[in-house]
């Protein structure tokens, strides 16, 4: 029973990003869209949070989301992965269910 | 709080105007709000600085690309604030730390001076400047 968490609010405006950590299990995935992807920066302060509680479960960003706010593949944290909105909806039908945290 | 002259409003006095952006670009809709009213604004004549900190810093990053979004990619006209005499951008040091960002990763933005020679606005300064530049203004207006 593996759970698609979606964050979409930037971690250093919301809880959201960090309660998501929070309940994340083995399995599970992780999807930073919208202003979510900025959590996802290799040298920004929630890399570590990131690299942390993500240990087991993927975690991918929204590539066209991550154009949009001026960053680049290689300014994310090491482990996550790319997708675009194709890749989201295989995301959804992946997993059981969908967990949106607003 | 500055001293002003105490006329009716429109008669010549100027204040000292600062827009606080602290929110990303396209995830809500203040930062293009803001952006438009310190464009209006600039027709008043008054002392207008803009300031970005927290999030908002990522308003001037450079290589926005919102082809994917559906969403007008308005960074350009940050550019066009020398123009509209917006000449006081900060930026506020330890955001840009935070998220790990630098400096060289926002877009210039330059202002002709007199002596045709173009001049950077963007002055990167730290939380404790950007906490006196506050305290000198008349009027804070967050976005």
């Amino acid at each position: 029973m593996s759970t698609l968490h979606t964050v979409n609010k930037s971690p250093f405006e919301r809880s959201a990003f960090i309660s998501a950590l929070n309940h994340l299990r083995p399995g599970d995935a992780l999807l930073m869209l919208e202003d979510g992807v900025v959590g996802a920066h290799k040298s920004g302060a929630f890399a570590g949070l990131l690299a942390g509680a993500a240990a087991g479960c993927s975690v991918y960003v929204l590539v066209p989301d991550m154009m949009a706010r001026g960053m680049k593949a290689e300014d994310l944290a090491p482990g996550v992965e790319l997708v675009d909105y194709g890749g989201f909806v295989d995301l959804v039908a992946a997993h059981q269910k969908t967990q949106a945290w607003l | 709080m500055a001293e002003t002259e105490t006329r009716p409003a429109g008669t010549g006095v100027k204040k000292k105007f600062m827009y606080v952006n602290r929110k990303t670009p396209y995830g809500t809709i203040y930062a293009l709000e803001a952006l438009e009213v310190v464009l209006i604004s600039a027709a008043f004549e008054q002392d207008v600085s803009v300031a970005f900190l927290d999030d908002g810093v990522y308003q001037l990053a450079s290589g926005q690309n919102t082809s994917g979004i559906g969403m007008k990619n308005f960074s350009p006209t940050y550019k066009a604030l020398g123009d509209y005499e917006v000449k006081k951008l900060y930026v506020e040091r330890e955001s840009l730390d935070e998220r790990g960002l630098k400096p060289e990763d926002l877009i210039e933005i330059v202002y002709e001076d007199e002596d045709f020679a173009e001049k950077p606005l963007v002055r990167i300064v730290s939380r404790a400047e950007l906490t006196e530049i506050m305290a000198q203004q008349d009027v804070l207006l967050n976005f």
